[in-house]
């Protein structure tokens, strides 16, 4: 039987080749934000669309450009990204969600 | 226009956060604007009137800013409410001013889009728009005109530039009679966030240049403020400051106040026949009077800074340096501005915590706030330490008392970690929200909106709070005074009261942690505020005015007192609720007797289990 679902999951996880979570990125780190999937188990307090919208009110959206320009004291949390114009504060946990394409110079 | 009467006409200010709406607001109103909370919950309402050139009245009310219609607290609550005319009590807008950072327009072009699908008139205004000119951005305002459909205005509200051009543009849409179309808007779904992203970039790709000269000071200071450790260094330093500053700035009109009002009570009094009305008069009404208001000179310091920092852009940056060690506890690093002024005073601390967006998160912070040990508790820890506590040095450097004074706050922040914690377990069900947060950008605060909101605090504090303080400390007298001592009664007056009464009556519930019935007498009026206690101790061991004798009264404690009946009321002092002006505050802040009660109730059993262990460890090591 084809299925349908796994080809799509497939072709996504293609496109996403050679991405990573920004919630691993480093200070200094730039690029692009690839994709904005609320899909991973962990418990975030609200239902897992519900932080999609919300990252992406804050401008974490396809295509957007960002650098990583800090991090915290204690186990290096929550992280500081600027996104176009914008600073922006989050914690590790909840940007497991953006998935960026780093730019290769920037490592 | 040729009409006699024009009618007035009501608008509505909204905005992202931190695009200098309020500095928008004060601009427009000036000094004519009230303060209110909108009905049933503790969102602030502010609303101010201005008259056009024109001479039509408009009523401007400033909504809390907001990233989107699609509300996440009860704050954006209000402006989605207000803006689609759908809250309780309020009228709804004839035109929405949409307010923008002229800096920083991604995320404001996405609401503006929100904002055309409710379809009221609009007008926007680009603010801080001197800023934009000096970095060399370029907004084609024409076309974006002409592009979003509504009249663009261009404003500096930190200098009052543009506000006639604002309000001309108001007045022009509403004598055109312009109306609401449909409101077509729905809680967009994240594929239409999307789109709408899309959109705003395409709009912003047409009309507007980028900066040629980009903002590189909030980067600089960022550099340094933001330092992993140089940053948290800063805010230990910053805090350190505000502390002192609350301390020795507040300590003299304090205590001018307190002496003040105790003298224009004792002069009032000598106008008054008859002892229990004077008594009235002076201890209850003017004591209770002087109770509120010698809070007054802490709130305005600490407000002051807290002011000075939020506008400045501090605010966000020690939440986001606190926030992981917050988050220990399930809280968020917003948390920390409250709970760190609550080592002044629980009052404004609980008041500022209105700075927290989440409900819970609010609410958690309120109810942990009084944990931290406040100035009042100190003289009570002072008399106690000195009388039961040896004067000794244990180890290089290190004093008993010292230890046992350090222990003591050491033990208030400790359980409020814990008790946050168990608040998250028991009420919000171990749920951690996601913690986005704009850092914006660095600005110098304007002396102006300062001081006015600085005097803002102070009026709801005392308009509001003060209502409730007021009639409680007026109830801690009557229970105090009635009945009065029997003609040739032998032991203090407040023996034969309720209060005594009542202490006597409940001492037997105290005596398993160790307090004999002078000590629960004293704990009644010691409601009133915590430093009472000591007074009321001095009274009931009848040592004349015990806060000058503190020594004469710390010897007749340690006379009566076992060692461990001592650590006992330490403890207790640790926990329990003995303040009702806090609890008043709690009252306003949550709007609910039902959460000042869990407050209450929850900290009369911490002191008691915390009283009861200590007296029977105590007792134990063979001290009792």
């Amino acid at each position: 039987m084809h299925d349908l679902a796994a080809e799509a999951r497939a072709q996504a996880d293609e496109a996403l080749a050679g991405s990573t979570r920004l919630s691993v990125a480093r200070p200094g780190d730039r690029g692009v934000i690839v994709e904005v999937r609320a899909d991973h188990a962990r418990e975030h307090g609200v239902d897992v669309h519900e932080l999609e919208r919300r990252l992406l009110e804050f401008g974490f959206v396809e295509g957007a450009r960002f650098e990583l320009l800090h991090e915290g004291a204690i186990w290096k949390d929550p992280i500081a990204v600027r996104l176009d114009d914008m600073r922006i504060a989050l914690r590790r946990r909840d940007a497991e969600d953006v998935w960026v394409r780093l730019d290769t110079a920037a490592r | 226009m040729s009409d006699a009467v024009i009618r007035p006409a009501r608008v509505a200010l909204v905005g992202n956060p931190n695009t200098g709406k309020t500095a928008l607001f004060n601009a427009l109103t000036g000094s004519r604007q009230k303060v209110a909370n909108y009905a049933g919950v503790t969102v602030e309402r502010k609303e101010g009137t201005v008259t056009t050139a024109a001479g039509r009245t408009l009523s401007v009310l400033d909504l809390p800013g907001t990233y989107s219609l699609r509300a996440r607290s009860p704050d954006e609550a209000v402006t989605r409410d207000a803006v689609l005319g759908r809250l309780a009590g309020e009228e709804e807008p004839d035109v929405v001013v949409a307010v923008a950072d002229a800096t920083n327009l991604r995320l404001v072009l996405r609401l503006i889009l929100e904002l055309k699908a409710v379809g009221r008139p609009m007008v926007l205004a680009l603010n801080m728009y001197d800023i934009a000119q000096r970095q060399g951005l370029r907004i084609d305002l024409e076309g974006l005109q002409q592009e979003l459909g509504c009249p663009i205005v261009t404003t500096v509200a930190t200098r009052k530039r543009g506000i006639e051009e604002l309000t001309a543009k108001v007045d022009e849409l509403v004598a055109s009679g312009a109306l609401s179309t449909d409101n077509t808007w729905h809680e967009p779904s994240a594929a239409e966030i999307r789109g709408a992203h899309r959109e705003a970039q395409r709009i912003l790709k047409a009309y507007v240049r980028p900066p040629e000269r980009p903002d590189t000071f909030t980067a600089k200071v960022d550099a340094v403020l933001l330092h992993p450790l140089a940053g948290l260094l800063i805010l230990g330093a910053v805090m350190f400051l505000v502390f002192q500053a609350v301390f020795s700035w507040a300590g003299p009109p304090a205590d001018a106040i307190e002496a003040g009002v105790a003298w224009l009570g004792a002069e009032v009094g000598r106008l008054i026949p008859g002892d229990l009305l004077r008594s009235l008069v002076v201890d209850g009404l003017f004591a209770g009077v002087g109770s509120v208001l010698v809070f007054l000179p802490q709130i305005l310091v600490l407000f002051f800074f807290i002011i000075l920092l939020e506008d400045f852009g501090y605010m966000a940056r020690a939440a986001f340096l606190m926030d992981r060690i917050m988050g220990v506890t399930g809280l968020h690093g917003r948390a920390f501005i409250p709970l760190f002024s609550s080592f002044a005073c629980a009052i404004p601390g609980i008041m500022s915590a209105r700075v927290i967006d989440q409900k819970r998160d609010r609410m958690t912070t309120i109810l942990v706030a009084p944990l931290m040990t406040c100035s009042a508790r100190i003289p009570v820890y002072t008399l106690i330490i000195g009388a039961f506590i040896p004067d000794r040095t244990v180890g290089p450097g290190f004093n008993l008392q010292g230890l046992v004074m350090f222990g003591l706050f050491a033990s208030g922040v400790v359980s409020a970690l814990v008790v946050s914690f168990v608040i998250r377990k028991v009420f919000w069900r171990g749920a951690v929200e996601p913690f986005l947060m704009e850092l914006p950008t660095y600005k110098l605060p304007s002396a102006e909106s300062v001081a006015r909101n600085v005097l803002q605090r102070a009026q709801i504090f005392l308009s509001r709070a003060g209502r409730i303080i007021l009639p409680l400390m007026v109830l801690v007298w009557v229970l105090s005074t009635f009945p009065s001592a029997p003609a040739g009664a032998t032991g203090p007056a407040i023996d034969y009261s309720f209060a005594g009464m009542i202490g006597h009556a409940i001492q037997p519930l105290f005596a398993p942690i160790g307090f004999n019935w002078q000590m629960v007498v004293a704990l009644i009026p010691g409601f009133a505020a915590r430093e009472v206690a000591v007074a009321a101790l001095g009274t009931v061991y009848a040592v004349g005015d015990a806060e000058a004798n503190a020594t004469a009264l710390g010897v007749t404690l340690a006379h009566s007192w076992s060692l461990a009946t001592g650590l006992s009321f330490l403890a207790w002092y640790i926990f329990a609720p003995q303040c009702v002006a806090t609890l008043g505050v709690v009252k306003r802040e949550t709007n609910s007797w039902g959460w000042t009660a869990v407050m209450f109730g929850y900290m009369v059993t911490l002191a008691y289990l915390a009283s009861f262990a200590v007296y029977h460890a105590a007792v134990a090591l063979g001290a009792g």
